[in-house]
């Protein structure tokens, strides 16, 4: 039950967008850092902490069997969104970062060997560069990277070109959280596919932005974090193709991943249990459950609308400072603003929002080859979701005004 | 407003628009390299000492207005002190960005670095003020390493 789009009606979903920050009405602005909670996911954590509360899988009791099916059903509720064809696809980690390890380590250890490469794009955050810097030292891989033009634009002709036959892994981000870029991931798992070579997707910054169906894009891996897609922190998805997932050897050891145990032989359990050792974050898993309803009851292409006139907005708006250059100029983009004044650090920037209740974020954005390829050492970002308006916009607006009157 | 003209006060703004004490040192008997993986700071300091007392010193690097304007009072305050002078400025530097705001703070011998006491309201900032100080403790701590092994 779609409800019609109504912006001051949908921010009273959101406590927090009626806060304050340093005495004036908050306008959170990072979203791509992390995104604000409905009241739904809030009242859906405490009354299981209050109310249900069990660890789940092995209670006989009748709490214990609750817990574990408010917690199964809500891997279904991510099937769904993400378009798998099976539950068993769906693996609960702790976020995109641990969901990037997991392949890394488990698929790639098991399947690559020395020589082997990995490609990556010259856009990706840090979590999507260093667990196969990682890898790479423990097996003697090879690092490659797919460039990108000064728009922030990944270069299709170059990616191609970096598809060698010692290509052995593709992974690349769909959205990058430093620029917005929207990377065209189907054409690029094509290509890869059509070489034989399996692709991951980081999807952290796609979620919240694009409708995401995996079997669409064909991809073999999907990650991203519940905390910046309305749910809580500390729950993250690795979606993967059952094929891949059933002949990977296990992440971590310990709890609920086994069947049985011997000190001889332990059996492992079938996917998606194998890759969740030790209690994971129950109440976290099963409140991202209510973010997932709670979006279901939105008006989905209404809220792209929404941001991307709003991107559209404040492009325009910000553009008028002249000391004002664009990090990230992408064609395709999401609702990100990440750009430089010059003469004016981005922390002092950061600053002077502060003080005006405006929550941005300054800094490299954990993606520091991004910034080295920019020549410069941070930027300032400010990240929209679908709840933020022109209001806020002037508002920023305004900020920076103020910050160039007092450093310029 | 008022907290933020607190922070960013005229003499702070003259001092990153125009850094004094910026660039090479002749002669440099101590160097140090600051780093602030946060936002990517670096500053790369510059001391020449002659029998304990700092004659002068330099600085490079690029930073936030926070940052530069500290490391260019810095510079001046520390001339002609000597090393332990320094280090007990330094002390007090630290006391003074740290202090919780409405607790009096001890501003004797603080002279013009008072006007960084705005930064306590912004706790974030700490680093940027003291990033220069931190660099000239390990330069100067550095060197009595070395000092020891020879």
């Amino acid at each position: 039950m779609t409800q019609p789009f109504d912006l001051a009606r949908l921010r009273q979903d959101f406590p927090m967008l009626a806060q304050t920050m340093r005495g004036k009405p908050l306008i959170y602005l990072d979203n791509a850092a992390s995104t604000q909670k409905p009241q739904v996911v809030i009242e859906r954590l405490t009354k299981f902490y209050r109310s249900e509360y069990a660890n789940i899988h092995r209670g006989v009791y009748e709490l214990s069997q609750n817990a574990t099916q408010a917690y199964e059903s809500v891997r279904e509720k991510v099937k769904n969104f993400l378009h798998a064809s099976s539950e068993r696809e769906i693996v609960f980690v702790r976020g995109t970062t641990e969901a990037i390890n997991l392949v890394a380590q488990s698929y790639g250890r098991s399947k690559l060997k020395v020589g082997d490469e990995i490609l990556i794009t010259a856009m990706e955050h840090h979590s999507n560069i260093v667990p196969w810097q990682l890898l790479c030292e423990q097996i003697g891989a090879v690092l490659r990277v797919a460039p990108m033009n000064q728009n922030g634009e990944l270069l299709l002709d170059e990616f191609e070109k970096k598809l060698s036959p010692k290509t052995k892994f593709v992974s690349i981000v769909h959205v990058s959280n430093a620029l917005g870029s929207i990377n065209p991931v189907k054409k690029l798992i094509a290509l890869a596919h059509a070489r034989g070579i399996p692709v991951l997707v980081d999807g952290a910054q796609a979620v919240s932005h694009l409708p995401v169906d995996v079997q669409d894009l064909d991809c073999d891996f999907y990650a991203f974090s519940a905390h910046k897609l309305f749910g809580p922190s500390g729950v993250g998805v690795l979606y993967g193709r059952t094929e891949l997932l059933n002949p990977m050897p296990p992440y971590q050891g310990g709890g609920d991943m086994i069947l049985s145990v011997t000190f001889e032989k332990t059996l492992f359990h079938e996917i998606p249990h194998k890759f969740e050792a030790g209690t994971p974050d129950i109440a976290g898993v099963i409140a991202f459950g209510a973010a997932l309803d709670y979006l279901a009851t939105l008006d989905g292409p209404a809220l792209q609308k929404h941001e991307a006139e709003l991107l559209e907005y404040a492009t325009k708006q910000l553009d008028a400072i002249p000391q004002l250059r664009w990090i990230g100029t992408a064609k395709e983009k999401t609702s990100v603003l990440s750009f430089v004044l010059d003469g004016v650090h981005p922390h002092d920037i950061g600053t002077v929002l502060d003080t005006e209740g405006i929550a941005i974020r300054a800094g490299h954005h954990c993606a520091q080859p991004v910034m080295d390829f920019f020549g410069i050492n941070a930027t300032t970002r400010a990240s929209l979701a679908f709840y933020n308006t022109r209001e806020e916009i002037d508002r920023l607006t305004a900020g920076l005004h103020k910050v160039v009157e007092i450093f310029g | 407003m008022s907290d933020l003209r607190e922070l960013y006060q005229e003499v702070i703004l003259g001092h990153s628009k125009s850094p004094r004490n910026f660039g090479k040192l002749e002669g440099a008997t101590h160097t140090g390299v600051g780093f602030n993986p946060l936002c990517g700071d670096k500053i790369h300091l510059q001391i020449r000492v002659r029998d304990g007392v700092i004659e002068a010193l330099r600085f490079e690097g690029s930073g936030c207005a926070i940052s530069t304007a500290s490391a260019s009072l810095m510079t001046e305050a520390l001339q002609g002190k000597t090393v332990a002078e320094a280090e007990a400025l330094f002390k007090k530097f630290h006391e003074m960005v740290t202090t919780p705001m409405g607790q009096p703070i001890d501003d004797a011998a603080l002279n013009k670095l008072t006007v960084f006491s705005g930064v306590r309201e912004f706790p974030v900032r700490v680093k940027c003020a003291t990033l220069a100080w931190h660099t000239l403790h390990n330069a100067v701590s550095e060197t009595s390493e070395t000092a020891k092994t020879e």
